[in-house]
């Protein structure tokens, strides 16, 4: 085990891939000179111009010519640099890259993964700060993984490399300096399996991404104060692991889901929706949400704290949740 | 009428004097005479199938036997037989919406491709692409794309996997004259010339973007200037003439195997039918259409085949059996089962897909 920060878990991760595998290669704006928050640093050096390319700033191009090597046998990693700029290829992630195995009955094979560093971090304003990765659970023909943590993010990484399924990774820009342990080598995490952060009976409390750690403060302040909460990080939100939340809101009878994104048709009215489907409303005492209020993400620190997630408004949601 | 040939970009002849005064065909070849009558009468029978398809198909579609819009490439044919005709089997290809006959030019089956037409089992796609979504990657047709210059980022990405893997292999990527105006024909040709990519890129020009004049929302000289502008090596020829564009693809696909870089051939040509199946393009004038009909590809290529000896009966045979190819392609779609339903939740992805059941 050795103790990294998140940003370097992935860098190890794509490493590591890059070795194991040479049909892997990385293209992106400034993937050469090692990446906007050095997750490719040093790369070029060793593995040549053409498995390290830094690309024009042609957003549909680097979307979709890694589709395309794919379909000749390459497996790509499609860096989109910030998330955001995902809106100007999606043609090439929406039409194609999540469509050509099904539209052409299982000829092509799109290995891809496209990495999207996502969520607010330090007052970026509306155009570097989204977190739409709702939008893509509902698109069939993908995977969607959320880590929130060191280790997550490289076996979540190294999964999504050896995938055959398109892999849209968001990596959390917030958590980008946490560090935690990573294994050595970097064993693969399988999609759709959540990681249960804490236990206890008075709720099931549900999150992913960058309220990872905002839910786990939470949940130790409240099991100070005696409030014992099941915390699970989803990891992956498709697929994500219906069978654990449920049996845990079976039992606990309560369900709080939280995210970064905006709450109305985000993720979290999937999971509360499918938890009632298959636990019976009569079996829950309540099932609610902790999200964004439906506004862009403003650029003033005051501003912006209004659709921040805190311990503070976690600990308040179980408590109102508990309270019911 | 626009029968001319232009190097617009006055490069070619850093590649081959041949760009800039091309032969009038290679049939006029004297050294191998036998050779390029074969040639000729291949892109012949070549040109008759995809007709024959494509008027097979605009029937059953009448008939009600196909469901959904076709859009037919009838009257340019020449463009997808003279360009393929030059591709190896494991060359790729990227096609657009139109691309009944690039499909067939490069190799797939009509008998698979008529299946996916009516939605049948056996397919190219198990009957979940149909028409706008044909691919045989058997032989490097890597499908059709319901999104105009859809198919451009993916043939350069496919160019640079093969690039990558040290094949000399090429890929084709075709695409019309409304994909210029879209942005990525410029990303797409550029990021081909920055890395240098083994991309033939065909700009299959019919004058019409759906139901728009192409001339009347595009700026500027055309194609072949915005290709110069970017450094890619490009030519204007008669696509209706098929020896003119297998002549310029066959030099063209030489120098991009060479490793020369990307080109692009501007080809001229005329659909004509209405955008889909179910558009009678009222709205242009007779004699524009009946123009033409004139210099329809497969009658002037009959013309010639038949002033070097090639009997009306040989002539008519090839006709004919691509007629007969096609109506049998047409007999079995029709009498070939539906998909199951559980087809529809297959091919989806491999974690987290979506079980078939009853009740859905």
């Amino acid at each position: 085990m050795v103790e990294v920060t998140l940003i370097e878990a992935s860098r190890r991760a794509a490493l590591q891939e890059m070795r194991r595998d040479e049909r892997v290669w990385v293209l992106g704006e400034d993937v050469a000179r090692g990446g906007l928050w050095g997750q490719y640093k040093d790369f070029l050096g060793e593995f040549g111009e053409q498995r390290v390319v830094s690309t024009p700033i042609s957003e549909s191009t680097i979307m979709g010519a890694g589709l395309g090597s794919a379909l000749v046998g390459q497996r790509p990693i499609i860096e989109m640099r910030i998330f955001d700029f995902v809106m100007c290829a999606m043609d090439e992630l929406v039409n194609q890259i999540a469509k050509i195995r099904y539209m052409f009955g299982g000829q092509a094979r799109p290995a891809v993964v496209v990495r999207m560093p996502h969520g607010m971090w330090r007052n970026s304003a509306a155009q570097h700060s989204q977190m739409l990765e709702a939008w893509f659970a509902h698109l069939p023909g993908v995977i969607v993984v959320t880590p929130a943590t060191p280790a997550d993010t490289a076996g979540l990484l190294v999964q999504a490399i050896r995938s055959d399924d398109p892999v849209l990774f968001f990596d959390p820009k917030d958590l980008f300096w946490v560090n935690g342990e990573i294994s050595e080598p970097i064993e693969p995490i399988p999609f759709g399996v959540a990681r249960k952060v804490s236990e206890g009976d008075a709720a099931t409390v549900v999150t992913w991404s960058a309220a990872v750690p905002v839910a786990t403060k939470a949940a130790e302040q409240l099991a100070a104060e005696g409030i014992k909460v099941d915390l699970f990080d989803l990891r992956t939100i498709w697929p994500w692991d219906e069978a654990a939340v449920t049996a845990s809101a079976k039992r606990t009878g309560r369900l709080l889901v939280v995210h970064e994104a905006v709450e109305v048709a985000g993720f979290g009215a999937e999971v509360v929706a499918r938890v009632v489907d298959q636990v019976g409303p009569s079996n829950l005492k309540a099932a609610k949400r902790l999200a964004a209020p439906r506004i862009p993400v403003p650029f003033a620190p005051p501003l912006e704290a209004q659709v921040r997630l805190s311990p503070e408004k976690v600990m308040d949601a179980v408590k109102r949740l508990i309270a019911i | 009428m626009l029968l001319c040939l232009v190097d617009v970009c006055g490069v070619f002849k850093h590649v081959r004097p041949s760009w800039r005064k091309p032969r009038a065909s290679p049939g006029d070849t004297m050294s191998d005479p036998g050779d390029n009558l074969r040639r000729l009468t291949d892109l012949y029978r070549t040109m008759a199938r995809i007709r024959a398809f494509e008027e097979t198909a605009l029937e059953a579609h009448t008939a009600g036997e196909i469901p959904g819009p076709l859009h037919v490439s009838i009257g340019q044919e020449a463009v997808a037989a003279g360009i393929c005709l030059n591709l190896r089997r494991d060359d790729r290809l990227t096609s657009n919406h139109r691309g009944h006959g690039h499909a067939i030019a490069k190799g797939a089956d009509p008998k698979r491709m008529m299946l996916e037409l009516y939605g049948r089992d056996g397919g190219y796609c198990r009957g979940k692409g149909g028409s706008m979504h044909i691919a045989d990657f058997s032989v490097g047709m890597l499908g059709a794309n319901g999104v105009v210059a859809g198919g451009i980022p993916i043939a350069v990405g496919a160019a640079q996997g093969l690039k990558m893997q040290g094949s000399d292999a090429i890929v084709t990527c075709m695409f019309g004259d409304g994909a210029v105006n879209r942005g990525p024909f410029l990303e797409g040709l550029n990021w081909a010339v920055l890395f240098k990519l083994p991309v033939l890129f065909v700009c299959e020009d019919n004058g019409v973007a759906a139901f728009t004049r192409a001339e009347s929302v595009t700026a500027g000289p055309g194609v072949a200037d915005r290709a110069k502008a970017l450094g890619v090596k490009a030519i204007t020829i008669d696509g209706n003439n098929v020896m003119q564009v297998d002549d310029a693809a066959q030099i063209a696909v030489a120098a991009v195997r060479r490793g020369e870089g990307p080109h692009l051939l501007h080809v001229r040509t005329y659909r004509i039918t209405g955008h889909t199946s179910t558009d009678a393009a009222a709205w242009r004038p007779k004699e524009e259409v009946d123009e033409a009909r004139a210099r329809d590809p497969i009658a002037r290529l009959g013309a010639v085949l038949a002033e070097r000896g090639v009997g009306p009966n040989e002539l008519g045979k090839m006709i004919e059996d691509a007629k007969a190819e096609m109506a049998d392609a047409r007999r079995g779609a029709n009498a070939a089962a539906w998909p199951a339903p559980a087809v529809a939740f297959e091919d989806v992805q491999d974690t987290g897909a979506v079980l078939w059941s009853k009740s859905h």
